[in-house]
């Protein structure tokens, strides 16, 4: 022990009212190194995040940087020491410019009376080009959210910090932008920044991190050398008892079922055209991709959320022609939003309220009333089945973890009894734990004979949980890929197009 | 009293929410009460409490109309213009020599007709509820003005049948505080139990969550927004049987005092919640404290800014017990 590591947490506590978020946990951040932070959601890992870069106070606890003891009043007091957060969500100005988000802090302690763009604008394109190529002078507002998440990031870049906390920064990056950032990380590292990753990404953690650690329930549990243990190890640690399976079992190769949904020459005259999809029942078909490869639109048009241009949709052998959603939702077709808290749930609605949302009639009786007990009835029925862990069901859904609002979104869609259900990433930003009971409970609808679609942007989800992936590239389908030719490196190549040895690099550093 | 605050929490998972709020205003109303038996002989005798339901009856009508459209994420601040519109057309109807009830069912018609072409400009155009119902507060003052040419109707004319809806009683309570009781129930009632209504809490909480539930969420703002300038009409129609009169310039300023009830009450300007309940209640509270204020003979010039300074007041408190919660 020669040098003090650059920021050590010793004995931190933390409590929002009777909910102890952190207690007594530590950590130690060294220099030039990249140190991953996992842990289930609801583990601690931001609350802690959120301490170090000033925007909440610990209850109990020191934190030193450089081996001296500091309080952290506000963010500016935590620029000051050199520490920089990237939040999770994204918070930047809608309707101001690229640039202007860049920069705000320079342009906050400015003295100068009168903004020079020219200058702001060449130097913010400077940074946003090391991650990807977005015009400064567009609003924030209308990029897409991945790169709305790498604004976030350059913005981080541009201050001149010696701590960098990403808090799960690759949630809505595309692959390739992905490695863009690890390789920008890299060279942080090598100009003696230290960095602090969380990240749900085992693959992510394996490649880029030096160390981890891992908090559960809010306490501290383990720090390992990466090379020390195996991505198994981590998540049990997370967990806290044994994940035997992370996917339940594939489908058996010989039992092909009926055909429950056929799109053939879809069509929407912008975003993609020509698009064949099978979906047979039994099986989960994943559609894989990047982002803004069409996956989304493909799939709600299908659904009547969008208008289409030419193709049709026969859903269970009968042409399927819904002009609006609700029509969709009637004849057993039902899609879930990526965008959970966007358009997936009602936060500040009952949980009861949520999982009805999708088909009232089914719950109103004569004279136009809603029959509450009848909703209640459907609302335990779906949650007991789906293991939402909440104080009950009239508990609005603000007050579950990320998981267990998933499992509220999900609830809905299967209030109607559907006979196909598309899920636009569904695990998302969602814990290890809960994602492996979605899983399984994907796989056993698929059994039940629910047509079951997953679009996601996660390889090993897409591997591990799908029968069949097919891949979309630039708004039409790249390619199928059965259960034995599934692999990151052929999605990879088929979402990007290119086959060089590059992308196999790629594969490689992602696998 | 106690009843109540077990009907208003009564296991619903709405008015829940609301609940702890709703118990608060009528603790602070009743506090206020007591309070002001003792500073005054007047206050707690039944002509006074008359006069107090007398005068925010009719309000309350519309307070009902605002508190949906608030719970559906608009505001309208045209209904005090639209209460003027419907009175001064059904009265110049009526001077045209039409009988009173069809000249009051034409300007409640024309009212709806206003929230219509509200909801065209929200829905279809795709402006916002403030600066479409900002611009229908200015025209639709501006029609009262043409059709009256800028002098109030006097309709002293009006058959007693008519005048009796806004002047007579049953059992000597009046027709006016009637009415008001038979639409706060039956609004708070179906905003509780319709499916219809239920739809307006999700298009208010989260519309691209609507909108991904199926919910045609244009439609349901849209005849919220009609709901409201109906309601208003109405009441219009029954200021005119009151006061035997069709003034231009009545209800301006009235859409504030609206407001703030439904806000005080519970309402949300950000949509998704509120309850009739509360907002009546936030009603009755500005009108105990004008009363009070009346019978202790502070001068008008202050009324103004008392209610202004309750409704921070209240909001503030509801904001800071909302944060500690989360």
């Amino acid at each position: 022990m020669t040098q003090a590591p650059i920021l050590e947490i010793r004995g931190l506590s933390k409590a929002f009212g009777p909910v102890k978020a952190l207690s007594d946990v530590r950590f130690e951040l060294r220099r030039g190194e990249i140190h991953a932070l996992c842990g289930e959601n609801g583990a601690g890992k931001s609350t802690l995040m959120n301490m170090i870069a000033g925007v909440l106070q610990p209850d109990e606890g020191d934190i030193l940087i450089d081996g001296e003891r500091v309080s952290i009043h506000s963010p500016a007091a935590a620029q000051r020491l050199g520490i920089a957060l990237v939040h999770q969500e994204i918070a930047l100005c809608q309707d101001a410019t690229v640039a202007e988000n860049i920069y705000m802090a320079a342009i906050n302690s400015r003295r100068a009376p009168l903004m020079n763009f020219q200058k702001l604008y060449a130097d913010a394109q400077k940074v946003m080009d090391l991650l990807a190529p977005i015009p400064v002078r567009t609003r924030v507002a209308d990029l897409s959210i991945s790169s709305q998440q790498l604004v976030e990031i350059a913005k981080a870049l541009t201050l001149d910090c010696k701590v960098l906390m990403l808090d799960e920064p690759t949630a809505a990056l595309t692959e390739s932008e992905a490695q863009r950032l690890f390789s920008i990380v890299r060279g942080l590292k090598e100009r003696g920044i230290s960095v602090v990753y969380i990240s749900h990404r085992m693959a992510e953690i394996f490649s880029l991190c030096d160390r981890v650690t891992v908090f559960r329930d809010g306490r501290y549990v383990a720090t390992d050398q990466v090379a020390a243990v195996s991505p198994d190890d981590v998540v049990r640690k997370m967990v806290g008892r044994e994940i035997t399976q992370l996917y339940p079992d594939k489908l058996a190769p010989q039992e092909p079922g009926r055909l429950l949904l056929s799109v053939e020459g879809l069509s929407d005259g912008r975003r993609f055209a020509d698009v064949d999809l099978q979906l047979r029942a039994g099986e989960i078909l994943g559609i894989g991709g990047l982002i803004g490869a069409g996956r989304s639109e493909i799939a709600q048009t299908v659904c009547g959320l969008r208008p289409s241009t030419s193709g049709t949709v026969a859903l269970d052998g009968k042409q399927l022609r819904p002009r609006s959603y609700g029509d969709a939702v009637k004849a057993g077709l039902v899609y879930l939003s990526e965008d959970r808290k966007g358009s997936g749930v009602f936060l500040d609605l009952p949980i009861a309220a949520n999982i009805s949302a999708l088909d009232l009639a089914r719950l109103t009786g004569r004279l136009g009333l809603l029959d509450r007990k009848a909703e209640d009835r459907q609302a335990k029925e779906l949650t007991g089945r789906l293991g939402v862990r909440m104080a009950g069901i009239d508990a609005t859904v603000s007050t579950l973890s990320g998981g267990n609002q998933q499992k509220v979104a999900i609830a809905r869609q299967l209030s109607v009894d559907p006979k196909v259900i598309i899920m636009d990433e569904p695990t998302r930003g969602i814990d290890v734990g809960a994602k492996v009971e979605i899983h399984r409970l994907l796989r056993q609808l698929a059994g039940s004979g629910v047509g079951v679609i997953v679009i996601s942007s996660e390889l090993p989800e897409l591997i591990g949980l799908c029968d069949r992936v097919v891949v979309v590239r630039e708004g039409s389908i790249a390619g199928e890929l059965t259960a034995n030719e599934l692999g990151e490196e052929a999605i990879i190549m088929l979402a990007s197009g290119v086959q060089d040895s590059s992308n196999q690099r790629q594969a490689q550093n992602v696998a | 009293m106690h009843a109540e605050i077990k009907a208003a929490g009564r296991r619903i998972n709405f008015a829940q929410l609301a609940s702890m709020r709703e118990a608060g205003l009528i603790v602070i109303i009743l506090a206020l009460c007591i309070a002001m038996s003792f500073a005054s002989p007047h206050f707690l005798t039944w002509g006074n409490f008359r006069a107090m339901l007398m005068s925010f009856s009719i309000e309350g009508i519309v307070v009902v109309g605002m508190t949906i459209l608030l719970i559906v994420g608009g505001i309208d601040l045209s209904v005090g213009s639209v209460v003027c519109f419907s009175m001064v057309v059904s009265g110049a109807l009526f001077l045209a020599g039409l009988d009173p009830w069809t000249a009051s069912l034409i300007g409640i018609g024309v009212s709806a007709l206003i929230g219509a072409a509200m909801g065209f400009f929200v829905t279809v155009i795709g402006l916002n509820h403030f600066i479409t119902s900002l611009a229908a507060m200015v025209i639709v003052r501006g029609m009262c003005l043409v059709v009256t040419k800028g002098t109030p109707l006097s309709l002293f004319t009006l058959p007693p049948a008519f005048k009796a809806i806004g002047q007579g009683s049953f059992n000597n309570i009046p027709y006016v505080i009637l009415i008001f009781v038979v639409v706060v129930a039956i609004f708070d009632f179906l905003l509780r139990r319709a499916t219809a209504f239920r739809k307006v809490f999700y298009t208010g909480s989260n519309e691209k969550a609507a909108q991904f539930s199926g919910i045609r969420t244009n439609q349901v703002k849209f005849w919220v927004t009609v709901l409201c300038s109906t309601l208003a009409g109405l009441a219009g129609v029954i200021y005119m049987a009151r006061f035997g009169a069709a003034t231009p310039t009545f209800g301006a300023g009235m859409e504030l005092n609206i407001i703030a009830a439904a806000v005080i009450g519970g309402a949300s300007l950000n949509g998704g919640s509120g309850t009739i309940f509360g907002a009546i209640l936030g009603m009755a509270l500005l009108s105990v404290v004008t009363s009070s204020l009346i019978l202790l003979d502070v001068s008008v010039y202050w009324q103004d800014m008392i209610k202004g300074c309750i409704l921070l007041a209240a909001v503030s408190i509801d904001h800071f017990l909302h944060r500690k919660k989360s």
